[in-house]
Parts: structure tokens; sequence; C-alpha cells
């Protein structure tokens, strides 16, 4: 995210209205109907969407407290062992949830889930003719910290085949869950990784029309946040919809 | 002012195979479930009610691979927000559901009182599924208050025709309160999204 640092002197915080949130961005983020992902086509509203003035119901949102986080939510390498070590390379991820004007965003849940490194996830239904590994589960979650940072230890997903189109695969990618402090600032996305040639062929990575949007769901290799002799590090900054501030005057 | 904005992070779809780890333990994984369809206790103030409904797609075939989050006051009211928590815990107002086994959604709930006079109790929700990019917001108003949703702003701004799309209606059998909501995603009877 640094390639589109915000400079936090140019926003006046004293116009910053914490009872009313940015509207939904509609060029960072997909149509509902995009007909390289097939299933779009059948499945996503039509209609135009109808304006609502936010109300409370829109601008609260419940806590979801530490006491439901158990110790190893935040480490998959760890968090389905049965009787060894979860096969793959191990990687770290770290990023901080942000609003559009950089504030961290404090307390807030933060839930993954991912296939295992070779492409399959532990879930009933999927049908890869991939190993399942016995040691990985591939759900975790934590809550941010005081400076809005979510911390996971997790082993690299592997790519796997979907039945969108003719030799269709899914870039490597870890699912994302989030809260923010309102009902209005949910998000589900996807974290990519750096590289992926198989990002260029994916609909569903492809359906932002906008570049800097889109290509800040991948995230970069990070050599902070990598372990000595442990685990490889990325870094992937999720930016969510927050209160709003009034234009300021040019 | 928009240059110094960072952009949103683009929403991307839930796909199929999302509720081992969001759903657990009502999809009959070993974790802990932060929220489940089941938000009330047997002593949560209010009347007691049930909410469930089915998904059609275009095609008019059932959406299984979906899940459902609805927010809610409680009986009173009152959101029980990150602000304002639950003094004995039981009931948050946030209930979350998985479609896949009984491919339909359904709530054990209390039904909401209004937030304030001129507001109709209403359940908010959103909808994630597999081939949707982006979630979709819809409210659930009551049949039985329909003195109240004439006179709610937000249920007013639905095109009149489009209304019966998001009125749950109740049905009474046994002495249990259920209240039925089908989700259209597309059609003659697509059901009302908000832009929220
Ligand atoms: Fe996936």
């Amino acid at each position: 995210m640094s390639d589109h640092k915000i400079d936090t002197h140019k926003i006046d915080t004293h116009k910053i209205d914490t009872h009313k949130i940015d509207k939904r961005d509609w060029d960072a983020h997909p149509p509902y109907v995009y007909p390289d992902y097939k299933s779009t086509t059948f499945r996503g509203p039509t209609k135009p969407l109808v304006p609502i003035a936010h109300t409370l119901s829109e601008l609260t949102i419940p806590a979801f407290g530490h006491e439901q986080i158990q110790e190893f939510d935040n480490d998959l390498t760890i968090n389905g062992r049965v009787d060894g070590e979860p096969q793959g390379e191990r990687i770290q991820v770290s990023g901080r949830v942000l609003d559009e004007y950089g504030r961290p965003q404090i307390g807030t849940l933060v839930e993954i889930w991912q296939a295992n490194a070779a492409g399959r996830y532990i879930h009933k239904t999927d049908q890869h003719d991939a190993p399942i590994d016995p040691n990985f589960f591939g759900g975790g979650r934590c809550v941010t910290d005081e400076n809005g940072r979510y911390t996971f230890l997790s082993i690299k997903p592997g790519a796997y085949p979907w039945g969108n189109h003719h030799n269709a695969w899914r870039p490597n990618h870890i699912h994302f869950s989030l809260f923010g402090m309102s009902f209005a600032s949910r998000l589900v996305t996807q974290m990519y990784f750096p590289g992926d040639p198989l990002l260029a062929l994916d609909p569903i990575f492809n359906a932002t029309a906008d570049k800097i949007a889109r290509e800040s769901l991948v995230s970069k290799f990070s050599q902070k946040y990598s372990i000595p002799n442990i685990a490889l590090g990325y870094e992937f900054d999720i930016v969510l919809r927050g209160p709003a501030a009034t234009p300021m005057e040019a | 002012m928009m240059s110094n904005k960072l952009k949103q992070t683009p929403s991307q779809t839930v796909g199929p195979f999302f509720s081992y780890a969001l759903t657990p333990e009502q999809s009959g994984y070993n974790l802990k479930s932060i929220a489940s369809p089941d938000m009330r206790a047997d002593d949560t103030p209010g009347e007691h009610i049930n909410l469930s409904g089915k998904i059609y797609d275009g095609n008019g075939e059932i959406v299984s691979d979906a899940m459902i989050e609805i927010w809610q006051t409680d009986a009173d009211g009152n959101y029980l927000d990150r602000d304002t928590p639950p003094m004995d815990g039981t009931f948050t107002g946030f209930g979350r559901c998985d479609c896949e086994i009984k491919k339909e959604f359904y709530f054990n709930t209390v039904k909401p009182g209004p937030i304030e006079e001129g507001h109709a109790p209403h359940i908010n929700m959103i909808v994630f599924m597999r081939g949707m990019l982006t979630h979709a917001y819809t409210r659930i108003y009551f049949s039985d208050e329909s003195d109240a949703n004439e006179k709610d702003a937000v249920f007013k701004s639905v095109p009149t025709e489009r209304r019966h799309t998001i009125i749950a209606n109740r049905v009474e059998e046994d002495n249990i309160v259920t209240y039925q909501f089908d989700l259209h995603m597309q059609g003659d009877n697509e059901t009302v999204f908000f832009d929220v």
C-alpha cells in the first residue's frame, strides 16, 4: 500500500463526521454481474440498488471480543495439527486494517480461510483430486491490535482448478472476512501473492476495473515479516469504509 | 480531497468453501463459532421468533452455497453494538447462517423493536454466496407491521411494486411464530437490495 500513501496532514479531522460513513466506492468493487465469472450472470442482482440514508441500522456493529478467540486461532501451522506438522511453505501474513483516511481500525475481527499447500480445502464438498493434509485445517482469526494490525502464521495455499471455463485455475489466495466499525463497512475479500501468473487469467481478480484497487489485493513480499529459518513474510493492508470527512475547500 | 484518500479494498466472492471457518459449529467442523443462527436464550426478553427462507437464483434454482448474516435491535429497539454490548451476553443481535445443509437460512431470534419513533421494526441482512463478487444488503420488514412500515422512510423509498419483496410473512403454528422471507436474486420478484 506504500505506493499510494496518503498525506494525513491534508485531512481536517475536525470535519470527520463519525455519524456518517463513506459511500461504497463502486469504482473499487466488482460489479454484481461480470460475465467472465459465469455464475454472476444468474446470481448477481440486476435491478438498480435502492439508495438508503444511513440510520443506526447501518452505522452500528456488534463487538466480537478477544474472549471468542482461542490461543492458536491465528496460527494455522498449529491449529489443525493431529499427528505432525502441515506440509508446505510456511508464511507469515501481516497487515493493517485502515479506513480510507489511513486511520487504524482497532479491535476488529479478521477471519481467514484457505486451501492447503496442494490446493485442497478441508471443506467436505471440495472434490478437487489433490491430497488433504491431515494436519492442516485452513481456518483462523484474530482481532486487530492498537495499530489496526493483524498477523497470521500459515502455509502458502496452492492453486486449484474450478469449473468456470476450460482449464481454469484460481491463483493462490487467502480468503478474508472483516467487520470494521459498522454494518456498512463489512467486507469479504481475497489476498493474492505477488508475481502469480494466474492473476492475469482470473476473472474474479480482474472483475475490479480500477487498477489501483485491483492491485491492492496482491500482497507484498516482506523481509520485515519473514521469520528467519521459519516463514516467508507477506504484507497485506486492507482499507474499509470508515467515518466520512466533509470535503475541504480547495 | 479525493486524491489523498486510500482506495477501498475490493470485495471478492466468499466462494463455495467458507463454512468450516465462518460457520464451523453449525456445519460440523471442529472450531468454535463466533456467531450462529441461534441468537437468543430461553430467557431473552421479547417475542421469540424464527426467521427462515430460501434463496432463488435467476434460473429459479435454490442457492445453497450461500451465507446470510443478520443484525437487529433487541425487543426494546436497542442495537447492542460496540459501545453498548449486551449486559448478560445472551443476545447480541447478530446472527450468521450457512445455507448448505438445510438449503435455506434459519434464525432463532426475537422480534426487534423500532430504533425510534417513525422507524418500523426491521432486520438488516447481508447476502454472501459463490457467484457474487460483492455482498448485497437488504432489510426485512414484518407483514404484521403495515402501519409502521408505511411511515418508515427507508421502506417508503422503495418503489411500491417492489415493496412486497422485503416483507416477511408471519406464520403462527403450535405457538411458534415464524417469519418466512425468501430471496430472489433476479427476475420479476427480484429482492430489493440497498446501496448501503
Ligand atoms: Fe478459494
